[in-house]
Order: structure tokens, then C-alpha cells, then sequence
């Protein structure tokens, strides 16, 4: 154990790589390395990027990632993409555009299948975030597979969340607002030679400038930025609003530790019991053939979900 | 859908050849039958490839050549993992190769060559049986 910790910390890429694929997988023994590893976390910046699918997230990603380079930052990559719900596999695409950077050793690219709600997403998201951090990448791009979805989460753990729009969604941002206002540092609206961007730029203003009570003086209020991640127009000015909400971030909270500030650790926390308990509970639940018997009970009519529920789950917590 | 290793596999376009109808059918065809696909896109040269498939953690890495460069292409991919010490990653080619190629190819590594016209169901079912995750 302590040897794959020396090697992740000295950045060794198999190790990485193997390690992450534990995680995703749910061997038990990651357990021990990640508690060993948390000492090692809190270096890196990590920004979140998410928005509706086909936006130009991974797009943008790629440009990121080479501006920052260009400033001689080391990057961590993670990229998630949808699981099959039929399957249980997945193709996982976001890298097609971002391969260019696969020869460079300051760059760490993974993709992730969300692998539905088993597989303890936001929680083997969030654990590779910590070991591309322990590893010492300086910064980690976090790409989510799509407003709405479990993954608002992971963008919740983010110093830095932007929010990807594209002109002309009008009902999509409609659809996804309740959610955004929330986790948006940032706006971006990419595609931005596209006919309506001046629109959905007014549209967002509005719905910012309604949200007026939550920005009081000096409180971050999110920028809307115009971007064309193809072309790299507008990347750069990305950077600069990242790094400035970095800086507002050190101001009002004393520093970069904003993934141990009370209520973030608190959406951690409630998150890694959630699936920790889900694992532990529902998994032997399988295991046991107890829950197959209790949907064959329900199907057969002699019990209803509730009581069936309360069957399986009281037992099982000592209630 | 429980816990537990799950194949992962690497389908890769190497070399200048720019059709990838036949790589996106075969990323399809495991996705359905469960398995984590990781498509690299067009125009790689093998050592984009092994470097992406070392830091994607893949069991197996899909080469598809339709244009005539597969002896380089294909040996140099398994050369260069075994450089890396990652020859654990099994690597099969499938597209335009000529039979007489096909012997080399295997001689040098490339574990198995699936040639047009071979069912899907033929494909998936070669690696169900060759391709443990590691």
C-alpha cells in the first residue's frame, strides 16, 4: 500500500491509472490508499465544466488544457461520459478531442463511464480528483456529461464551476436553470458566432440579475463570457475569469482550501456515506438473493414496496 | 450493473487512413455487450495510442487499419507496450489485411486480426474469451 502511495505522489502514470480503475471499480482496498493519500490533497485547483451534451465541453477542455500548458501547469483530465442503461457499457468519446495531448507528460487524461447509479459515481469521481491532486497535477478539469445529473455534485467539490451554454437552446436553459444558478461561477456561452448568442446573453443576464439578492457587495457574481472553443477565441479570457474567481475565492475564504470548508465537507461527507452505506446495505441486500425475493414478492402482489422497503432496510441499520 | 472489474478497450485509428465507419460500428458493438469503450479518433501514430491506453487503464486496444499500414502500424503499438512494460494489454487488428500479412502479425504479438465480413457477434465474443480484465 505504501508503495502505490510513494508512486502516485511521485506521479508515477500507471500507478495513477491502475489506481483510478480500482476506484471505479470498488475494490475495497482503495479504502486504505486514499486515507493515505488525503495528506497529500489540496494543492491542486480543480474546475468543473458542465452543460448540456454536444455544447462543446470537451472542446473547450482541450483548449484549456493547452493554454495552461502554455503557462507551464501540469493538468489532470476527467472526463465522464453516460453509461449504457441497457448494457452496462459505454463509449467514451470526450478524448477523441482532446489527443493531442496524450504525449505530453505534464497532461493526465481519464475517461470515466458513469456506470448508472451503481457504481458510486460522484463518489470514484471525486476520489480520482484526490489522487490527480496527490499526484500533483496543478490543475484538474473536471468534465461532467451534463447538467441536471448526479454529477452537479462533483461540480459542487470544484473551486471553480463554468457552466456551458450554446445560442439558441432557449427551453434547454430554461429546463436547466434551477439547477445552474446554483453551481455557476462562471457562463460560458460557446458557439458563440452562432446566430441568438446575443440573446442567450441577455437571457442569462436576466436570470442573474433576478437572482439579485444572492450577490450582495462583494460576493462573486458569475461572468458571461462569449466563446468559439473551436477557433480558441475567448479561452484565454476564460483563464483570466478562472483566476480572477480563484482570487476572490482566497479573499473571502482565507484560501484555496474551499473542499474543507464546512459545508462543502459536509456534501462530501453526506455523499461518501451514501455510498459507502449503499454499498455495504444494498450490494449484500444482491448478494443474498433478499432483494430479488422482495421484488418477486411485489410483483407477485403479496407486498407492497413500502413495507418490502422497511423489510430489507431495518434489519439490515438496527433500527 | 453490481461492482466488479469491467472490461475496458481502446479502439484506435493509427496511421493517416480517415475512415472510422468500421472502428465506430465495432466501439458500438462492445458498448452493447458491456463494455467501457474509449475511442481515440482518427490519425494517431502508436505512440498517442499506447499512452492513452496506459493512462486510460484499457485491457485491450483495437487497432483498425484500412489503408495498407498495418504491418508498421500494428507491430510498432506492440512493441511500444512492451517497452512500457504494459504487453498485458492484448492488442487485435481488424480492417483491410491482406491474408499473408495476417501470420506476421500475429508472430510479432497482435493477438488475433478480424478481416470484413466477420460477425460482430464473432468479434465480441473473442474477446468474452480472450480478454480477462486485468
Amino acid at each position: 500500500m505504501n508503495e502505490v502511495v510513494e508512486k502516485v505522489v511521485a506521479g508515477d502514470v500507471r500507478t495513477v491509472a491502475r489506481l483510478i480503475r480500482d476506484i471505479d471499480d470498488g475494490v475495497p482496498e482503495v479504502r486504505e490508499i486514499l486515507k493515505a493519500l488525503y495528506p497529500h490533497t489540496g494543492n491542486a485547483y480543480v474546475i468543473g465544466i458542465t452543460g448540456a451534451p454536444g455544447v462543446g465541453k470537451s472542446t473547450l477542455v482541450d483548449q484549456m488544457v493547452t493554454h495552461l500548458r502554455k503557462r507551464d501547469k501540469t493538468v489532470g483530465v476527467l472526463a465522464v461520459d453516460p453509461t449504457s442503461p441497457f448494457s452496462g457499457g459505454a463509449i467514451l468519446g470526450d478524448r477523441v478531442r482532446m489527443q493531442r495531448h496524450s504525449m505530453d507528460q505534464g497532461v493526465f487524461i481519464r475517461s470515466l463511464a458513469t456506470r448508472g447509479h451503481f457504481g458510486g459515481l460522484t463518489q470514484s469521481t471525486r476520489s480520482a480528483i484526490d489522487v490527480l491532486d496527490a499526484m500533483g497535477k496543478d490543475y484538474i478539469l473536471v468534465e461532467t456529461v451534463g447538467v441536471g445529473q448526479d454529477e452537479v455534485d462533483v461540480v459542487k467539490s470544484a473551486h471553480t464551476t463554468v457552466v456551458v451554454v450554446i445560442p439558441g437552446m432557449g427551453d434547454d436553459i430554461q429546463a436547466i436553470k434551477a439547477g445552474i444558478l446554483e453551481v455557476a461561477d462562471i457562463f460560458v456561452i460557446n458557439k458563440a458566432d452562432r446566430e441568438g448568442t446575443d440573446k442567450t446573453l441577455s437571457d442569462l443576464r436576466l436570470m442573474i440579475d433576478m437572482d439579485h439578492k444572492k450577490y450582495e457587495e462583494g460576493s462573486w457574481k458569475p461572468p458571461i463570457l462569449k466563446t468559439q472553443a473551436v477557433f480558441d477565441k475567448g479561452v484565454k479570457e476564460l483563464l483570466e475569469e478562472i483566476e480572477k474567481h480563484g482570487k476572490h475565492l482566497i479573499e473571502s475564504t482565507g484560501g484555496l482550501h474551499v473542499r474543507r470548508k464546512k459545508e462543502k465537507v459536509r456534501d462530501e461527507l453526506v455523499e461518501m456515506v451514501k455510498s459507502r452505506l449503499y454499498e455495504e446495505v444494498v450490494n449484500r441486500l444482491i448478494l443474498t438473493g433478499e432483494f430479488d425475493r422482495a421484488v418477486e414478492s411485489i410483483v407477485e402482489g403479496k407486498l407492497d414496496p413500502y413495507t418490502a422497503c422497511d423489510d430489507l432496510v431495518i434489519p439490515k441499520l438496527d433500527l | 450493473m453490481a461492482q466488479g472489474r469491467r472490461i475496458r478497450i481502446m479502439v484506435a485509428k493509427p496511421g493517416l487512413d480517415g475512415h472510422d465507419r468500421g472502428a465506430r460500428i465495432i466501439a458500438r458493438a462492445y458498448r452493447d455487450a458491456g463494455f467501457e469503450v474509449v475511442y481515440t479518433g482518427l490519425h494517431q501514430t502508436p505512440e498517442e495510442i499506447v499512452e492513452a491506453a496506459i493512462q486510460e487503464d484499457v485491457d485491450m486496444i483495437g487497432l483498425s487499419s484500412l489503408a495498407g499500414a498495418h504491418k508498421y502500424l500494428f507491430i510498432r503499438t506492440v512493441e511500444l507496450l512492451r517497452e512500457k512494460g504494459a504487453e498485458d494489454i492484448v492488442v487485435c487488428g481488424g480492417g483491410i489485411i491482406p491474408e499473408e500479412d495476417i501470420p506476421m502479425l500475429k508472430e510479432a504479438g497482435v493477438k488475433e486480426i478480424f478481416t470484413p465480413g466477420t460477425p460482430l457477434g464473432v468479434i465480441v465474443e473473442w474477446v468474452e474469451q480472450n480478454v480477462k480484465p486485468r
